[in-house]
């Protein structure tokens, strides 16, 4: 102990004396480093990877094959129409998601924010990070049991998954506002729920709009992968196709969900610039 | 007092407008709702209330013979193994790359203005890789890489390592561009190598901003394991896919907690390491 306390001391001095071309690391840090390292390595060394067998000819020659069987992608105009189908059925599926999302989400913030007291606040932050952390494709598996194969348990698994997201987010906009506006209103008789609405919402708005629109560009791109579990959309496609080995269908299936994330991207830029101005 | 008085004496000025932009949002909605056959109601008949009931009545008590909880504490390290060992091989592929994209570490723009036609091409060329890296879905990759590599953790890691050097390449470069540059110019207009440049200049000044999305990345690729799990990639999400399809509601229910758990356990470590090394 004494002799790394000395060292610490030395460094510290040469440190001031000139500039050090090393920079002094704490025995804390080399711990944690240490640890990381030995992470990284028991993780490799536990999954067994069998680099040998991935870095061969006959490896590369069966990969090179499989992608040569993409090219070049199915475009006759009936396939072309299923695909149309399927990216409006992703694409409602998001916002459908989104908006259920939105609606329960803020349903929750509001006690999270604790305006009803505490143990309240406590309940619904809980609730709020057990459906957050339960990624979409996970609930998408079980609400297959409630709503069938489909579409439909695909836009519900994106709503709770979501309305976990954003009612964690919700309540800490809420928390953060200055409450002078709604202590006004209350003061000189308004209701509370009118008071809510009059002075509390539209000073989040803002707020809640950006996160919304992050949140479906987030939902859109789980909208699309949600079909390989059999929720509907683009991703049941490429589950099929893929299972039937028709790699030309499955390309075309890939390159309609990229144009259809980018086509949201785009459409979620324009609108944050047109909705809250930055 | 007649309709149209009340109408006109309603308190809120603009809620006319309010109203028809809910009604021609809804509007707007109506096809959504059909496509992606929103039908809550189906939810609550007898057959679905039955099926519902039989698989969650199960939950309780949640699995816990010894033999399980082993079985779901090897696949639990798998998951995080997977998840650290593709996002180890992710960032020795983002590196790299974030050298060839960032802008600020460019000799020839530095001198005339402009990049070279050469170097400009090339930093294109990566860009454009980046971004077919990061958008195409991870569990896609992970589809695809399944059907290389064959069913186990090999094809999880790769896909990981895929999809995250697209995001990491990209959010390095953003950062060290967005960065102070000016110790990186001086020392590349004196002369240093473009690596000498990055070490001492673009590094430390940015160096926290990048550990911490690092640390945040690898929250997501545990999340992003276990999703993987579902199409053959191992760890927990392949025994959850396992129990779900014996519909043993009992394993279902453990997995679940385990997971929210290992989420929360992931959240603490990487705020953690954002704290101590950011």
């Amino acid at each position: 102990m004494r002799s790394v306390n000395i060292y610490a001391n030395d460094w510290a001095d040469m440190n001031r004396r000139r500039p050090s071309s090393l920079p002094v690391i704490s025995p804390a840090t080399i711990a944690l480093l240490l640890g990381l390292v030995s992470l990284i390595s028991a993780s490799f060394y536990t999954l067994a990877i069998r680099w040998d067998e991935l870095f061969t000819v006959e490896a590369a020659r069966s990969a090179m094959e499989f992608l040569l069987g993409f090219a070049p992608p199915e475009l006759a105009w009936p396939f072309l129409i299923k695909i149309a189908d399927n990216t409006l059925e992703t694409l409602s599926m998001s916002v459908l998601g989104t908006i259920v999302a939105v609606v329960s989400g803020l349903a929750l913030a509001i006690p999270a924010s604790g305006r009803f007291g505490n143990l309240e606040r406590r309940f619904s932050r809980l609730l709020l990070n057990i459906l957050r952390s339960i990624p979409e494709l996970v609930w998408a598996v079980i609400l297959l049991i409630a709503a069938g194969l489909g579409p439909f348990a695909g836009t519900l698994a994106l709503a709770v998954h979501t309305t976990g997201v954003l009612g964690r987010l919700f309540a800490d906009a809420l928390e953060n506002l200055p409450h002078g506006p709604e202590a006004t209103l209350r003061v000189n008789g308004a209701k509370p729920v009118a008071a809510f609405f009059y002075a509390v919402l539209p000073q989040a708005l803002p707020q809640f709009m950006s996160y919304t629109l992050y949140r479906w560009e987030n939902n859109i791109r789980a909208a699309t992968i949600l079909g390989i579990v059999g929720a509907g959309g683009l991703g049941q496609m490429l589950k099929y196709h893929l299972s039937l080995f028709q790699m030309q269908q499955a390309a075309s299936v890939i390159i309609a969900m990229l144009l259809l994330i980018a086509l949201v991207d785009g459409a979620s830029f324009w609108l944050r610039h047109r909705l809250t101005g930055n | 007092m007649t309709f149209s008085d009340t109408l006109e004496q309603h308190p809120d000025p603009s809620w006319r407008g309010r109203v028809t932009a809910i009604l021609v949002a809804l509007l707007l909605l109506w096809p959504m709702l059909v496509v992606s056959e929103f039908k809550p109601w189906e939810l609550l008949d007898a057959r679905s209330l039955g099926a519902t009931w039989q698989f969650l009545s199960g939950f309780f008590p949640p699995a816990h013979s010894r033999e399980f909880l082993m079985l779901i504490l090897a696949a639990t390290w798998q998951t995080v193994a997977i998840a650290t060992a593709g996002l180890t091989l992710a960032l020795l592929g983002a590196i790299p790359l974030t050298l060839l994209a960032t802008e600020t570490l460019s000799v020839s723009r530095m001198e005339s203005g402009r990049m070279r036609f050469f170097s400009s091409g090339i930093r294109q060329l990566v860009r454009w890789l980046l971004v077919l890296l990061r958008s195409v879905p991870e569990l896609v990759w992970a589809l695809l890489l399944v059907r290389i590599v064959g069913l186990g953790s090999t094809a999880g890691v790769l896909a990981i390592a895929l999809t995250y050097s697209g995001m990491l390449g990209k959010v390095y470069a953003e950062i060290l561009e967005s960065s102070e540059t000016h110790a990186t110019q001086s020392l590349l207009r004196n002369g240093s190598g473009r690596l000498g440049a990055l070490l001492y200049g673009s590094l430390p000044a940015s160096v926290s901003e990048l550990v911490s999305y690092t640390a945040f990345r690898w929250e997501c690729a545990i999340r992003g394991s276990v999703v993987m799990g579902f199409v053959g990639a191992g760890g927990i999400g392949q025994r959850m896919d396992e129990s779900m399809k014996m519909l043993a509601g009992n394993e279902v229910s453990t997995i679940l907690i385990v997971f929210v758990l290992l989420v929360a356990c992931a959240d603490a470590v990487s705020k953690y390491l954002r704290k101590r090394l950011g």
